[in-house]
């Protein structure tokens, strides 16, 4: 009962949003202590990574909840405390500013609290929390994915020799993930992103006797890194934009708070706003996979899946599209979103769907697949942030999440359980539907979220970011978000008939060989590789020989590494496809549950019409009075206590709300851009502004018709193209990269990933390094060798001169002398080169002496 | 107290640390007169640090003793190493470097 | 100079202390370069670092003075006893401790004496150093932790990596194996 009564008063009293730093602080204790202690725990430290991720979960829970509550004593409707809550779930419609006649919803203070933990001069770096509905969003989120995924890591790697530090690297990520997602300040921002870096590097390379892997792995290193350069300039660009206006308000110029007041002020300079936004997109570029950086995304899926489905699908890789929105009044303001017909946003954007989505047909690989599709799923969440639509952008982060991590884990689920551990849907699967029902049931669910059939979640989010491009004037991305998604059920009509449908193949048949993770690579190889896999396959019959022989066999792409061998022993009893066991199969239903409901946020269109997300988490874009920023550097002021956070900073009670400045216009309309008033479109006069106004489509189910259609189309014509292709029927498509020549390029083109992979390591490291240590050769064998022979010849010219012109007893002593005038000038210096120190001692204080006599000799 | 004092002095002990650089034969002696001539700065940046009334000064005179430290600490390692393989820490037998 | 010495406006008693210690530094100082003794030089050495310790009290500095004497002659002065122990110098005279050339360092170091004194004498002919007041003198330990938390933070944080360095890599030197 005092628990009970304490858990309440905790509940209604801010406690969660207030220490909302716990979130990250748990895991990254949690990986201290895997990595201390994990390897003599019973359950190898996956219990403690498992715990914290809970306990960091209710953490968030709980957070979501008092935000929730904060935002409604904010608009003044719900009371303090827990009723607050319940009656705004009980409300079906929640007001919206378009409907309310033109009351902007008030603004939400973001929970702050920061810690200084150096000064020095006019440097001022802290580490805190910024809780607004973004943050929370992704708090929730991650924690929870992380969970799943964890749970599910239990039963993927089993036995894995690196099994300790497998989890160690999951939890250290999710605190990595966490910090950044609650980061106060651009500094905290980076270092959460960098933990993520490492945490990805060490996890694609988790198998790293397997070359491949560890190649894979610094591939996805080196290329983020490139991207990450543009990170730290950005970040130093808005720092000295935003130092001065930050100063005077009493916080610092990495505040994200007041980096994004500073970018909707009057005093920003739009030239600093735009090369900081420009740089720090090539940041989100790298990070999140976009156009031309987004070679890395299909390679990292060499780490094991679970770490595919948390890192490269869910989290991780929307730290980019996360940067956008939680900065986004800098990219609003330095891009011109909005105003501007086109931006660098969402150009990246819309290539970057297009292009993946048609990669995406032809990989061989279920993974790979998957990958693009992620790829091209980031694309729309930064096209959706580079038409305005930041709302709907995010909200695809949020579904995104959970169909795409539940694609993963049943993508993992087949190769576990069915596929003898091969993810070639062409050679291994086929036909899974009836061996594994969960897993098919799932992933079709994912499937259609992620192809945006009505209903699904995906469909909530992504067509109200298309929606929303037609909306603000975007009428090419608006076709580009069009042809993605025609584009997206195809290609996910193709994986799933190969996958599910059709006779099984291969592993799914119950055949064994030993070519299996890297089925993809031995493909593109095989001009060189030849006959390796038959051969290959040939040894291996026999999956007791299995880790043995690879290793022997002497292919570069030997297993050995995987722990495939100690870990497919307990599978060895099962020739037959089987569903997975439950630690697998409880979060693919968790998460196709998700996949369904998670859309429900924010569907306006559903019969019952909800706009929780909105309300929840888009920033207000209105002005604000009189602001309290959280002073930094009061830490001091609570002596030597562990408490080290700052609590004076904060504002937390009724005190700190409803301040908003009621605007004088309406919200604009759907479709009147002419009338865009407000934050981001007029500067501020005396308040503040922390986030732009952006307008928002009104669904009608007659747009969405447009899409929905063409959504079925693509998946017809491509059920339609595999049957021919795949599955023996005679349609006008089967075998026709045979047939045709340009089919079979477009196809080469495709499975060559575009050359982009060729283009930076052929051409711009060979076609630029290369010609550097080319040209300097040149120079040293021709400038310097030449000088040198050319005074070696013109000394003996000199001496064929003189013994032509001169008398002829001289002439031999001037030859030779001239000859070897070079030598002696050296044996003449030689005594100075003495070796000995004493006599270097001398040399250089008589030099600098009798240099410093003739210094001052001449300014006398 | 004339400024010229103490600059006077630091300069003649800086003068003697040079002689006894390039005189001694012994490596310990010559990194004893590295010293003289470190303590010669340090007494100069002292004797400015009170004639400007800034305290500058002494803080890299600091900064000079803690480098000083460093700077014997991995000298006397050297020559320590050198007498080991060489059974002598004579410079003058020293002359791998010539040229 | 000595007429100067005796104007009116400069302390006599710090004068004088600063005369007879300045005398000991000299000595010693040439005797550390010149005694054919290594013990002996090295505790010569110690009169000279003794004495610059006493200079930095008469130039207000009293904590660069402490210093002094905890790391010079306290550490350094007994590393170089090591130095000496563990080379197994010759304890007691020696007869040729000056390497062949050691003619060359006489003009260079007076040639190098007669410019920096001409230089200083040149500059600062006239200059007194004025008494600070003693609240000011109180306070320059205050004053230099100040710089140090500062200023000059990045040189110190460097400078902790530079002791560090240096004490891994005289390990590394100074092991046997």
């Amino acid at each position: 009962m005092v628990l009970a009564a304490e858990t309440a008063e905790a509940l209604s009293s801010g406690w969660f949003l207030e220490n909302a730093w716990l979130i990250p602080l748990i895991p990254a204790i949690a990986f201290a202590v895997i990595i201390g202690f994990g390897k003599r725990l019973p359950q190898g430290g996956s219990e403690v990574g498992i715990a914290s991720m809970t306990a960091s979960f209710v953490l968030a829970c709980g957070a979501t909840y008092q935000w929730i509550q904060r935002v409604h004593s904010a608009e003044g409707h719900g009371e303090e405390g827990a009723l607050g809550v319940a009656r705004g779930f009980a409300q079906t419609v929640l007001p919206r500013a378009s409907e309310e006649g033109g009351h902007s919803l008030p603004y939400v203070e973001p929970v702050i609290r920061n810690w200084t933990w150096w000064q020095n001069g006019g440097l001022e770096l802290t580490i805190g929390q910024h809780i607004d509905g973004l943050a929370i969003m992704a708090l929730l989120l991650v924690s929870f994915i992380s969970l799943l995924v964890q749970i599910y890591s239990t039963e993927y790697v089993k036995g894995d020799r690196r099994y300790t530090h497998f989890f160690a690297a999951l939890t250290l990520f999710s605190a990595g993930m966490l910090v950044m997602v609650l980061a106060e300040s651009m500094v905290q921002f980076i270092l959460g992103w960098e933990i993520m870096g490492l945490c990805s590097f060490m996890l694609i390379g988790h198998w790293w006797e397997d070359r491949a892997n560890s190649e894979a792995a610094l591939k996805a290193f080196w290329t983020v890194r490139v991207g990450d350069v543009g990170l730290l300039v950005g970040t130093a660009i808005i720092y000295f934009g935003a130092s001065e206006w930050a100063q005077e308000r009493g916080s610092n110029g990495f505040s994200i708070q007041a980096i994004s007041g500073w970018a909707m002020s009057n005093d920003a300079s739009q030239t600093v706003l735009l090369w900081g936004s420009v740089a720090l997109f090539i940041a989100c570029i790298g990070k999140s996979g976009q156009f031309p950086l987004h070679t890395w995304l299909p390679d990292a899926m060499a780490g094991p899946t679970p770490v595919s489905s948390l890192l490269h699908s869910s989290t991780m890789v929307v730290a980019g599209v996360y940067l956008v929105a939680r900065l986004y009044p800098v990219f609003f303001s330095g891009l011109d979103i909005l105003d501007s017909g086109v931006n660098l946003i969402a150009v990246v954007g819309g290539i970057t769907i297009i292009v993946a989505a048609a990669l995406a047909f032809v990989q061989n690989d279920i993974k790979k697949v998957l990958a693009y599709s992620t790829v091209s799923q980031l694309g729309y969440m930064m096209m959706g942030l580079g038409v305005g639509a930041w709302t709907p952008a995010v909200f695809h982060i949020w579904t995104h999440a959970f169909f795409k991590c539940c694609l993963f884990l049943a993508a993992g689920s087949i190769s576990h359980s069915a596929s003898h551990h091969s993810f070639d849907m062409k050679k291994d699967m086929g036909g899974l539907r009836k061996f594994m029902p969960i897993t098919f049931a799932t992933w079709m669910v994912s499937t259609a979220a992620l192809c945006g059939i009505p209903f699904f979640s995906g469909f909530w989010s992504k067509d109200e970011i298309i929606d929303n491009a037609a909306n603000n004037n975007y009428t090419v991305f608006f076709v580009v978000g069009l042809v993605g998604a025609v584009m997206t059920a195809a290609y996910m009509t193709r994986a799933t008939y190969l996958t599910f449908f059709g006779e099984p193949r291969g592993a799914a048949a119950g055949e064994h060989h030993g070519d299996d993770e890297h089925a993809e690579e031995h493909e593109l190889e095989v001009a060189t590789v030849g006959g390796d896999m038959a051969g290959h396959g040939a040894v291996l019959a026999d999956a007791d020989l299995f880790a043995s022989a690879a290793s022997g066999s002497g292919d570069d792409h030997g297993h050995d590494g995987h722990g495939h061998g100690d870990h497919g022993d307990g599978h060895d009893a099962h020739d037959e496809p089987h569903e997975s066991p439950p630690r697998i199969t409880v979060p693919l239903i968790i998460l196709g549950f998700l996949a369904v409901f998670s859309g429900y946020l924010l569907a306006p269109g559903a019969p019952f019409k909800t706009e929780y997300f909105l309300e929840w988490v888009e920033p207000r874009g209105v002005e604000v009075d009189d602001v309290v920023f959280t002073p930094s550097g009061e830490a001091s002021g609570h002596d030597e206590t562990a408490e080290a956070i700052v609590a004076d900073g904060l504002v937390i009670g009724t005190g700190g709300f409803g301040r908003a400045a009621p605007l004088p216009t309406a919200e604009s309309g759907e479709g009147d851009k002419g009338e865009l008033t407000g934050c981001g479109f007029d500067k501020p006069t005396d308040g503040i502004c922390f986030a732009p106004k952006v307008p928002h489509a009104e669904f009608k189910w007659s747009k969405a018709m447009i899409s929905i259609a063409l959504v079925f189309f693509g998946i017809a014509m491509s059920a339609w193209i595999c049957l021919g292709v795949y599955g023996g029927r005679k349609n006008p498509f089967a075998g026709l990269t045979k047939r045709s020549r340009v089919a079979n390029a477009g196809h080469r083109f495709l499975v060559n990933k575009l050359y982009l992979d060729d283009l930076y390591e052929k051409v711009i490291v060979r076609g630029i390094a290369h010609p550097i240590a080319n040209a300097a050769y040149w120079v040293n064998q021709h400038v310097i060798d030449g000088v040198v022979d050319g005074a070696g010849r013109r000394t003996r010219k000199t001496g064929v001169w003189v013994y032509k012109n001169v008398d002829q007893r001289v002439v031999d002593g001037a030859v030779n002398a001239s000859g070897t005038a070079a030598s002696e000038t050296g044996h003449a210096l030689q005594p100075v080169q003495s070796g000995k120190v004493n006599q270097y001692g001398a040399l250089l204080f008589g030099a600098a002496t009798v240099g410093a006599i003739v210094l001052i000799l001449t300014n006398v | 107290m004339l400024a010229v004092n103490f600059l006077l002095l630091s300069a003649a002990l800086f003068c003697f640390g040079v002689y006894g650089v390039i005189a001694r034969k012994n490596a310990v002696m010559v990194l004893m007169s590295i010293e003289l001539i470190l303590n010669s700065v340090n007494l100069n940046l002292v004797a400015f640090a009170l004639m400007n009334d800034n305290i500058d000064g002494q803080v890299f005179a600091l900064f000079v003793i803690a480098v000083a430290a460093a700077e014997v600490g991995v000298g006397l390692g050297m020559v320590l190493m050198i007498y080991r393989n060489r059974r002598s820490i004579s410079l003058d037998e020293l002359s791998e470097m010539k040229g | 100079m000595s007429g100067l010495i005796l104007a009116s406006d400069v302390n006599v008693a710090q004068n004088v202390g600063f005369y007879i210690i300045a005398a000991m530094m000299l000595v010693g100082a040439f005797r550390v370069v010149t005694t054919n003794n290594v013990v002996h030089a090295a505790l010569w050495l110690v009169v000279v670092l003794g004495g610059v310790a006493a200079q930095y009290i008469l130039a207000a500095a009293e904590f660069v003075a402490v210093s002094q004497v905890m790391v010079y002659i306290g550490a350094v002065m007994v590393l170089f006893l090591f130095g000496i122990m563990l080379t197994r110098a010759t304890i007691g005279h020696e007869d040729e401790m000056n390497n062949k050339g050691w003619g060359v360092g006489v003009p260079v170091a007076l040639l190098l004496f007669g410019m920096l004194s001409w230089v200083v004498i040149d500059q600062y002919r006239d200059d007194v150093i004025t008494e600070l007041p003693a609240e000011r003198i109180a306070s320059s330990t205050q004053r230099i932790s100040d710089g140090y938390l500062g200023d000059y933070l990045v040189p110190l944080i460097a400078l902790s990596f530079v002791l560090l360095a240096a004490a891994i890599g005289s390990i590394v030197l100074a092991r046997k194996d």
